[in-house]
Formats: C-alpha cells, sequence, structure tokens
C-alpha cells in the first residue's frame, strides 16, 4: 500500500471514531472536544487532495473559532455536566436505525456511481491552475468574479440571521 | 529526500530547544527586568547573575506534589496544560529565521517548514491556543476558574477577529501568503519594512498580539485580584509551570511574527549583501543575529510594557475590541487597499521606497484622528494633564 493511501485510512478511520464518539458522549464539553477532533482529521484530508487553503481554513474557522464559541455557550450556560439520557425509548432509537440504513444504503449505490463528464476536470488542471494563480487565487477568482452574485447573498443572508439573532436577544434596542 | 529527513528532524531538535531555553531564560529577564524598573535586585543568588534560577525553579517545580481537586474532570485537567502549549511550538514551525544554509547536500532552507500556505497556518495554529485555558477553566470545577476560562475564550475570540484584519493589510502588499515572500518583498530597503507602509496595521496587530497572549494590560483571565489567578487556580507543580511555559512561548512565537510580518524578519536593513545569493554560513549567522536581535526587542517591549501599565477593566477590553480595533482595522483596510489600488493599477507604480513612503505618509495622516479619539480629545497626553484641566 502505498503511502499516502495509508495516511488516508488513517484519518479517515479517526474523522469516523472521533465523529462517532462525538454523538454518544454524555457530556457536552465531550462532544464538542471529539468534533474539533474530527474536522482536524477532514482538514488533514482536504491536505491529501491538496486543497491547503481549504484545509487551512477549516482549521482556523471551525476549529478556531466556531468551536470556541460552541465551548464559550456550553460553559456559559453550564451545559457541561452530564445530564439525564436523551434518547426517547424503543420508537425513537427505531426511527434512528431505519434513518441510519437508509442513509447507508445511499451511500452503498453511490459507491459505485461516477460523476458524469461536465463536472469532471481533465487530469493535471488542479495542478496547472496552482501553477498560475498560486492557491488562494485559484479559489478567490471564481469567488470573486464569476459567482460573485450568489457570493454576496450569502453574506446577505448571514447578515440578516444577525440581524435576527440581535433583534431577539436584546429587549430594549 | 533522506537529506530532507535528516535536516528536518535536526531543525526541529535545533529550533525546540533554543525555543525552551529561551523561554527558560525569559523567566529570569523577566524577573530581573521587573526588579530593575522597580528599583530592587531580583533573582540574582543562583549562579552568576541569577544565571540558574530558573534550572532551581523548574527542580523545584519537578519536586511539588501534583495536586487534583476533587470533582474536576481528570483527562481534560491532565491535558488542558499540553493543550495550551503544543499550538504555540507549532505555530514558530513555519517562520523563517535566517537565509538558506549552504551544505555540501545542498542548501537548507531555515525554516523547520515551508509551507504554501505559511501565513494563514499562523493564524489557524493561534487560535487554537485558548482550547488549554478554557479548558483548564472548566475541568477544574471552580468558579474562578470558569470565569478565567470564559473571559480568555471571549477575549481570544475578540481580539482574533481585529488581528486578522490587520494582517491581511500585509498580504495585500506581499501578495501571496507564503512568509518567505512576505520577508522578500520587504527587504527591498529599511522603508519596504511593512511597519512603515502599514504602521497603523501594526499598531492594531502589537495591541492584539498582546490581548492574544493574555499579557498586561490584557491578563484578565488569570486576573489575581478578582479570579484569584483565574484559569491556572488550582493547578500545582509541574502542570502549573506548563502554563507559564506555554505564556512565555507564545510571547517569543508573537514576538517572531511582528518581526517576520511587519520588520523585515532576517532582513539587515541598509544593505543588500544579506538577501542576494550566493548564500554563505556568514550571511546565515549574520540574518540570525538580526532576528533574534528583532525577536529581543519585542520580549523586552512585552516585559516592559508589563510593569508599566495597568489591567484593563474587562468591560473596557471589550468596548476597546469591539468598538475601537474592529471597525479601524476594517476601515483601514479599504482605505489601504484603494491606495495600493491607486498606486499600483491606476498609477503604475512598482513595490519600492517610493510606495511605501507615499503609504507611510497616509498612515500618518490617518493616525492623527485615530490617536485623538484613543486619547478622549487630547493629542497624546498623559493622565496628569487631565487632572490638571
Amino acid at each position: 500500500m502505498p503511502g499516502t493511501l495509508v495516511i488516508f485510512w488513517g484519518f479517515a478511520g479517526l474523522a469516523l471514531a472521533s465523529a462517532l464518539l462525538c454523538i454518544t458522549r454524555r457530556s457536552a464539553v465531550a462532544s464538542a472536544l471529539w468534533l474539533v477532533v474530527t474536522l482536524f482529521a477532514l482538514a488533514a484530508l482536504f491536505v491529501l487532495l491538496d486543497a491547503q487553503f481549504i484545509a487551512v481554513l477549516q482549521v482556523l474557522v471551525y476549529a478556531g473559532a466556531i468551536m470556541v464559541l460552541f465551548l464559550f455557550v456550553i460553559m456559559l450556560l453550564n451545559l457541561g455536566r452530564p445530564g439525564p439520557s436523551d434518547v426517547k425509548g424503543p420508537l425513537g432509537v427505531g426511527t434512528a436505525c431505519l434513518l441510519g440504513g437508509v442513509l447507508l444504503f445511499q451511500l452503498w449505490i453511490l459507491r459505485k456511481a461516477v460523476p458524469s463528464a461536465p463536472i469532471q476536470l481533465p487530469p493535471g488542471s488542479m495542478a496547472r491552475l496552482q501553477q498560475e494563480q498560486g492557491l488562494v487565487g485559484a479559489i478567490a477568482r471564481p469567488l470573486f468574479d464569476t459567482y460573485l452574485i450568489p457570493f454576496e447573498i450569502t453574506s446577505l443572508l448571514l447578515l440578516a440571521a444577525i440581524v435576527g439573532a440581535v433583534v431577539l436577544a436584546k429587549r430594549k434596542l | 529526500m533522506t537529506f530532507f529527513l535528516i535536516s528536518s528532524i535536526i531543525k526541529i531538535i535545533v529550533v525546540f530547544t533554543v525555543i525552551m531555553v529561551g523561554v527558560a531564560l525569559l523567566t529570569l529577564a523577566e524577573r530581573r527586568i521587573c526588579a530593575w524598573m522597580q528599583d530592587r535586585l531580583g533573582p540574582n543568588r543562583v549562579g552568576p547573575q541569577g544565571l540558574f534560577q530558573p534550572a532551581a525553579d523548574g527542580l523545584k517545580n519537578l519536586l511539588k506534589e501534583e495536586t487534583l481537586p476533587a470533582q474536576a474532570d481528570k483527562v481534560l485537567f491532565l491535558l488542558a496544560p499540553a493543550m495550551s502549549f503544543v499550538p504555540a511550538l507549532l505555530t514558530f514551525a513555519v517562520i523563517p529565521f535566517a537565509t538558506p544554509l549552504p551544505t555540501r547536500w545542498g542548501d537548507v532552507d531555515m525554516v523547520v517548514a515551508n509551507l504554501p500556505v505559511g501565513f494563514l497556518y499562523i493564524l489557524a495554529f493561534g487560535s487554537l491556543g485558548v482550547y488549554g485555558i478554557v479548558l483548564a477553566g472548566w475541568s477544574s470545577n471552580n468558579k474562578y476558574s470558569l470565569l478565567g476560562g470564559l473571559r480568555a475564550s471571549a477575549q481570544m475570540i475578540s481580539y482574533e477577529i481585529a488581528m486578522g484584519m490587520s494582517t491581511v493589510a500585509v498580504l495585500l502588499l506581499a501578495g501571496n501568503v507564503t512568509l518567505t515572500d512576505v520577508i522578500a518583498k520587504q527587504s527591498q530597503s529599511l522603508f519596504t519594512w511593512n511597519v512603515f507602509p502599514l504602521s497603523l496595521a501594526f499598531f492594531i496587530f502589537i495591541v492584539a498580539a498582546f490581548a492574544e497572549t493574555n499579557r498586561l494590560p490584557f491578563d484578565l483571565p488569570e486576573a489575581e485580584a478578582e479570579l484569584i489567578a483565574g484559569y491556572h487556580t488550582e493547578y500545582s507543580a509541574m502542570k502549573f509551570s506548563m502554563f507559564y511555559i506555554a505564556e512565555y512561548a507564545n510571547m517569543v512565537t508573537a514576538s517572531a511574527l511582528m518581526t517576520t510580518l511587519f520588520f523585515g524578519g532576517w532582513d539587515i536593513p541598509f544593505t543588500q549583501w544579506d538577501n542576494t545569493p550566493p548564500w554563505t554560513i556568514l550571511k546565515t549567522v549574520a540574518t540570525l543575529a538580526a532576528f533574534t536581535l528583532k525577536v529581543g526587542f519585542f520580549l523586552f517591549l512585552y516585559i516592559w510594557v508589563r510593569w508599566t501599565l495597568p489591567r484593563f477593566r474587562y468591560d473596557q477590553l471589550m468596548a476597546l475590541g469591539w468598538k475601537v480595533m474592529l471597525p479601524f482595522a476594517l476601515s483601514y483596510l479599504t482605505v489601504i487597499a484603494t491606495a495600493i489600488w491607486l498606486l499600483h493599477d491606476q498609477l503604475g507604480w512598482s513595490y519600492g521606497t517610493p510606495f511605501a513612503l507615499a503609504l507611510f505618509g497616509l498612515n500618518v495622516l490617518l493616525a492623527i484622528p485615530l490617536f485623538f479619539v484613543l486619547d478622549r480629545g487630547h493629542l497624546v497626553s498623559g493622565s496628569v494633564a487631565e487632572e490638571a484641566g
């Protein structure tokens, strides 16, 4: 087995295991920390795909900022100590198993699927693009050029959410 | 490949050792400089000028009793000191500290890992140091520790944004996220050091760096007068020492960052001798000395400020971060981007001394209203003047 494949399976296994631990831990702080481990494993997988920029952003935005905010809120509300289990009896477990089974079935089908020709890039085109425009340019150019309008609309959506949160949280504006 | 592996391992060991020894000496320097500023002697009994004091302290901490508070989360309580300490060292991996060293088997880059995304890597790992502090505060099961942890997370997030915004200006000038390119762009002359064309970005960066390293005047997470010792109240012996080492390692990294981003990295001013090949061992040693001197200066600045300024109040800290630093950093970025566009794209100047001086002039113009606002209407005056008036 080549070296990169060993690394890939290592990090893929780590991502799966930590994601599983994240949803099974009773303590909210432990869950949040296992999620951080998952995000790191995903960042490593991005590096293996030669997408260093996305990998670093993954750590910077998710592990560095969003998860710290999560921890902040968990600690502020003092949710850290494990509470009673929230699994809702045999009906809940049955539904969860059913939905999980459907998801596994879908993944099994997808395993054999081949992406259609229009969304497949010719081999070596990513390396050439990074050579020409640099790591950041390869992402920044489409984002601020071709897809400028969708990008701006997304930021408006986030702004609306922020304004909404402030209006809901503040009694007196 | 073998050569790369061996040279990398040697670099890792050497850099790690140098930082650890530097941190030990820094704890001594802090106490000696503090004593000097307060007209005392400071620790001077162990070895010549107290040089072995850090070793004595280390030995004492190793032999002290380790305490574990009842009801504490054991795993996280043990993990937290390491989690605050590791990111500080990891960040240093991408900082270039000298010109390449020529050897018989080829040139060796004087940086542990020359990443293509080096700059973003720094921001990413710089933001992880807060986990150790937050988890230490939470896992101790002590309300003062918890308050310290909460303060740390709020403070780090607030100032990280201003810090990121101020460094975007550096990227605008460098046009690349590789740290070696950032240094190469600055090494043309003394005035192309980013501190001149981007003086105010440096001002924002240094304030944010003090907040990010939890040093006075922003050491709210451990504020001993209100929180006993904040997040590390419950820690003893070597675990407490780890937080101490982490704080100083963070200072070294932050100083190295200020040097690299704003003061030309290993560049020696007034000469082009040091940044043109062929590389020689003399050049490596000289640039390493220049880098060490600059980092040493910022470390002294950290200590100097600590024993000069009193601690901020918590609401003042938040107000400064969100109501002054962030809006200012954002508007500054717009102004600088416009200026660079005007000079570079409209007038067709290429980056050099005149370009940098033009931007420096703009910074001086912007600095006057900024300091007027920060100084509450006076133009840089002491508190004595306010009392008299």
